[in-house]
């Protein structure tokens, strides 16, 4: 690992400034991702803003219903929190399959949204990468490519985004609360994360320097009735094959509405709303929803290896709006 | 003198470094650091196949902490080794991928891995080949098998045999190559003293590491000593020395410092070897009724441009199960690859994948209970060498395994059985593995205080080695184990074959009796009179094993698996395993059960999860990380149970004891992948079995 400077801001205003004056910096939450980066070589920051001090650990609850968590909550807190368990079971039980425990303990809200791919060759920085070193290639695509995108990927990236957290957020569209240079806006969840185009080393919409404050989840009352399953190689410890998240409200067997995303397929947390839409309004019947699933999944150009996902994703999806269906 | 009657062997005892190793106390490799002391960190080559032109050493020694950078331009002379893996940074030959091509010293380790990392090297690199398959051109036939077997084995006339009989499975099967990966990586502290080299070194046997080392130094033996009280894990990785240690001395010997040198885990997936990915194609011909006529069984394997390890994939099928007719063959191909070694059950595990998988298609093309197929073939004496077996209860660790495991009201029909989303499948699987013991030698010493010291250069890598040998001195010593202290893990100490093979234990523990029944006699003839200096013999076992008679030596077992697939993703879960054994007299049967059930948490693993992915355009595995490789962990692990058969066989070693240490993985991923088939109707032929293989 590089000697790197490092620095604890006092709040988001001096964090913000201390990374615009400095472009070799990063901002450091929980580090259990960019730490383990570092020590492979592929991020060498020059400089560590720690804003584990200056993000809000809270998590409180706003006047329409919806809930504002800080970026600096632990994902474990996150997940013991009475009114998140009680309205989004599927985030809680999103963050409750990523990770261990102890790493769930050290990782943040904010920190967990920003977490970078998985993809073996963007971490080994003895081989070329777009993601890593723009314009060096993409080996993935015709290489190892067996837990990589299969919907909206690009010529020069097949990379997926690793995080549980996120799709369960970009399905319960999560508003992000960002700080930066021009001082503080929000960015809506799926549109946060941004497909690989041709500049898939830019991971998200952020500007450099943002500091991500807060995400807020807005009221919705069906979340109740959710469920993240996530399907993996073995029982612990894995990252998504594919995940889903689902909310589903049904009422004298029809689908009054519904939230859907897709983990492990695409460089972003998926949004499905080709599968929302077909199914708003229909019988909730496993017919239908194998229907809907198939309508979003006809976007899928699974690469060589990965072909697999495309029914995996679509039995998953399935399988969870019947489950939803029948405790409703 | 106390005198006491109690047998230890066999009784069940704590480790007796158990405190040491729970709190912190034991040391490790790389937890020595004698004073002046470098970190060395190695450079990883970043071609398959090719010359190193230039290495920029002269950009890294100016950065901060850095004292030297070695290559092949620069590095000490060594001997040709043997194992040409040894000649670390000897020439501009690249061999494969992640091969050591320079060595960074630096103050710190931060400051060496930096170092290491900025390094400038260029090539010339040259098309590779990596990719094992069996039509390759360069297929050939290999001398001998690890470690000395015959390469083909033939009786009777299986071809015949098989196109006559009315029921036959001819079946490919694939295993994939696996890294083993024990919690401690190998590590090195490296002391030069004028001409004497001492090692602090993660290592399976002391003394072998000195043997190969003293050579490749120029060195008499006796220069080197190698320390190894404690080592975390080895699998097989550690049973011959690696790269690593060579690069060790070498750069301590370059820097005139003691240094340090510690494999990372990613690196451990380039120089600490694996198991080979193998293709076999399994032909059975039967009758009717299930009884074998034919038996043939291909291997294909791979092993590195510049050292054969041929694995010995075939051999139980040449004494597992009775056939008139029979056949097994090895063949191999030299790619551009990393040398293969050995790793936990070498040959038997991917060899019992195949055989096992394909008895299974047997039972079920013969409408047979696929115990009761493997009791209907089991030989009287050894199907090919006709020796009789010096004890063979592989039918008792079925019958009573079936017993145990509930397998009397299984419905052979796959596919049917469903929980939930779950389909629920149950499999067997025969496990073997061969029972040697090599020479090795002993003391013992007594001192007028009543108390024993016994000393053997073997080496406990997690086994419970330590406390099995202070077991079985005690019992000859006629004393307790608390008057009893075994000095092992130094290569000062006599001399001791390396903990591998399964052969440890008896091996050792041979040397251990004959030099504590020597200690016997002599204070039997002093009257129990300890001279003031103490009294000491030794013993040397090279005779006695060199005498022994002929038999077919084998540990037998029986692996039952329940598993869970889930009908919409293909996730497998194995909800019980449960493996039976005979494996002698079971000297601790508290550390005992730990190698069974260790074993065969290491055949699920096999079964499920593990493989190491070659990458075709850079030719080397990629999936280098506990995040990518994956091992079966915690959740994965439900309920594991073994129980064991015990055996009264003469013809083994004075315990009466066969190796346990590496049986239980045998057969283990063949039993789950019985279960997989019973549970869903789908045979999945190549491992690891993952959801992608079972998802429609």
């Amino acid at each position: 690992m590089r000697p790197f400077d490092y620095r604890r801001a006092d709040d988001a205003r001096s964090a913000v400034a201390a990374l615009d004056e400095r472009p070799d910096a990063m901002y450091l939450g929980g580090g259990t991702n960019l730490v383990d980066l570092m020590r492979l070589g592929v991020a060498s920051p020059e400089l560590l803003v720690d804003v584990t001090r200056i993000s809000s650990s809270a998590i409180e609850e706003s006047r329409d219903g919806g809930l504002l968590i800080g970026a600096g909550v632990r994902n474990s807190d996150l997940t013991s929190d009475p009114l998140v368990r009680l309205r989004h079971p599927m985030l809680v039980q999103a963050v409750l399959a990523g990770a261990s425990g102890q790493i769930r303990n050290m990782a943040t809200v904010g920190g967990n949204l920003l977490q970078r791919t998985r993809c073996s060759y963007f971490q080994d920085v003895s081989k070329p990468c777009n993601k890593r070193l723009p314009g060096s290639g993409c080996p993935a695509r015709e290489g190892d490519h067996r837990n990589l995108a299969i919907m909206g990927y690009s010529g020069s990236c097949v990379a997926t985004h690793p995080s549980d957290m996120a799709v369960a957020l970009a399905a319960l569209g999560a508003i992000v609360h960002v700080e930066g240079r021009r001082g503080p806006r929000t960015v809506p969840m799926p549109g946060l994360h941004r497909l690989p185009g041709d500049e898939p080393d830019r991971d998200t919409v952020l500007e450099p320097g943002d500091l991500i404050t807060a995400v807020e989840v807005p009221a919705l009352s069906f979340a109740t009735r959710s469920h993240y399953r996530k399907v993996r190689d073995r029982a612990s410890f894995a990252f998504a094959v594919v995940s889903v998240a689902v909310a589903l409200d049904v009422a004298d067997g029809v689908v009054r509405d519904c939230r859907i995303a897709l983990g492990g397929v695409a460089h972003v947390p998926w949004r499905a709303e080709l599968a929302e839409e077909a199914l708003r309004g229909s019988p909730a019947t496993a017919t239908e929803f194998t229907r809907a699933a198939e309508e979003e999944l006809a976007q899928a150009r699974p690469l060589r290896d990965n072909g697999f996902k495309v029914p995996l994703a679509r039995n998953v999806l399935v399988r969870t709006l019947i489950d939803l269906a029948e405790a409703s | 003198m106390t005198t006491t009657a109690a047998a230890y062997v066999g009784s069940t005892m704590d480790r007796v470094e158990g405190l040491e190793k729970v709190t912190g106390q034991a040391r490790y490799a790389f937890e020595h650091s004698p004073r002046d002391l470098a970190y060395a960190v190695p450079v990883p080559a970043a071609v398959a196949r090719g010359e190193v032109r230039s290495i920029d050493v002269d950009a890294v020694v100016q950065l901060p902490g850095v004292i030297a950078a070695i290559w092949h331009g620069n590095a000490p002379r060594l001997s040709t080794p043997e194992n040409a893996e040894l000649a670390v940074l000897q020439s501009s030959r690249v061999a494969y991928r992640g091969q050591y091509i320079a060595i960074v010293v630096a103050e710190t380790l931060q400051e060496a891995r930096e170092a290491a990392q900025r390094l400038r090297v260029e090539y010339d690199a040259e098309p590779h080949d990596v990719e094992l398959r069996v039509d390759h051109p360069e297929m050939y036939r290999p001398d001998h098998v690890n470690p000395n077997y015959p390469t083909d084995t033939e009786l009777g006339d299986p071809d015949a045999a098989f196109a006559a009989a009315p029921v036959v499975v001819d079946a490919m099967y694939s295993t994939p190559a696996e890294h083993n990966n024990p919690m401690e990586p190998q590590a090195t502290v490296a002391v030069w003293d004028g001409d004497g080299l001492t090692l602090y070194d993660s290592n399976q046997g002391a003394s072998a590491v000195r043997d190969t080392l003293a050579p490749l130094f120029g060195l008499p033996p006796e220069n080197i000593r190698v320390i190894s009280p404690h080592v975390g894990g080895g699998f097989g990785s550690k049973a011959a020395p690696k790269p690593s240690v060579v690069a060790a001395a070498l750069a301590a010997k370059q820097v005139g410092r003691p240094v340090k040198l510690a494999v990372t885990r990613q690196q451990m997936f380039a120089v600490t070897g694996y198991r080979t990915p193998t293709i076999q194609r399994v032909r059975l011909g039967a009758d009717t009724d299930g009884r074998l006529t034919a038996i043939m069984h291909e291997a294909f394997e791979q092993s590195s441009r510049i050292h054969e390890f041929a694995e010995q994939t075939t051999t139980p099928t040449r004494m597992m199960y009775a056939a008139p007719n029979r056949r097994t063959t090895h063949r191999l191909v030299r790619l551009d690859v990393p040398t293969p070694s050995y790793m936990r059950a070498p040959g038997e595990a991917p060899g019992m994948f195949a055989l096992e998988s394909a008895m299974d298609e047997l039972a079920v093309a013969c409408k047979i209970d696929p115990v009761e197929l493997r009791i209907r073939n089991d030989p009287a004496a050894d199907p090919e060498s006709g020796l009789p077996f010096s004890s063979r209860n592989l039918v008792a660790c079925l019958r009573e395994g079936a017993r145990r495991f509930g397998w009397a009201d299984r419905d052979p029909a796959p596919g049917v059985r469903r929980r939930g989303r779950w389909l629920i499948g149950t499999g067997v699987a025969s496990s073997t593995y061969p029972t040697y013991r090599v020479a090795s030698q002993a003391t013992a010493r007594c001192e007028p205080d009543g108390t024993f010291t016994v000393r053997i250069a073997a080496s406990d890598i997690g086994t419970g080695a330590r406390t099995a040998l202070t077991q079985i001195a005690a019992d000859e010593l006629r004393t307790s184990p608390d008057r009893v202290r075994v000095g092992i893990g130094d290569s000062a100490m006599p001399s001791a074959m390396v903990a591998g093979g399964s052969m440890g234990t008896a091996s050792w523990g041979t040397a251990v009796v004959r030099a504590c029944q020597e200690l016997m006699e002599e204070l039997d003839r002093r009257a129990g009179e300890v001279p003031a200096t103490g009294l000491e013999t030794s013993a040397d076992t090279s005779e006695e094993i060199g005498a022994q008679r002929r038999f077919a030596r084998h540990a037998f077992g029986a692996q039952f698996a329940e598993v869970a697939v889930d009908a919409d993703t293909g996730e497998t879960r194995v909800l019980r395993l449960l493996g039976g054994f005979a494996a002698g007299r079971i000297i601790n049967p508290k550390t005992a059960r730990s190698q069974f059930i260790g074993g065969m948490t290491m055949g699920l693993s096999m079964a499920l999860m593990e493989e190491s992915l070659m990458d075709d355009e850079f030719g080397d595995y990629l999936n280098h990380d506990f995040a990518q490789y994956h091992i079966a962990a915690c959740a994965d692990v439900r309920d594991v149970d073994a129980f064991w058969v015990e055996e009264d066989d003469p013809h083994l070693n004075p315990m009466g004891s066969k190796g346990i240490g590496e049986i239980g993985i045998v057969g283990t991923a063949a039993a789950v992948a019985n279960a997989v088939y019973h549970a869903t109707g789908v045979r999945i032929r190549d491992l690891p079995i993952r959801l992608d293989k079972l998802v429609r």
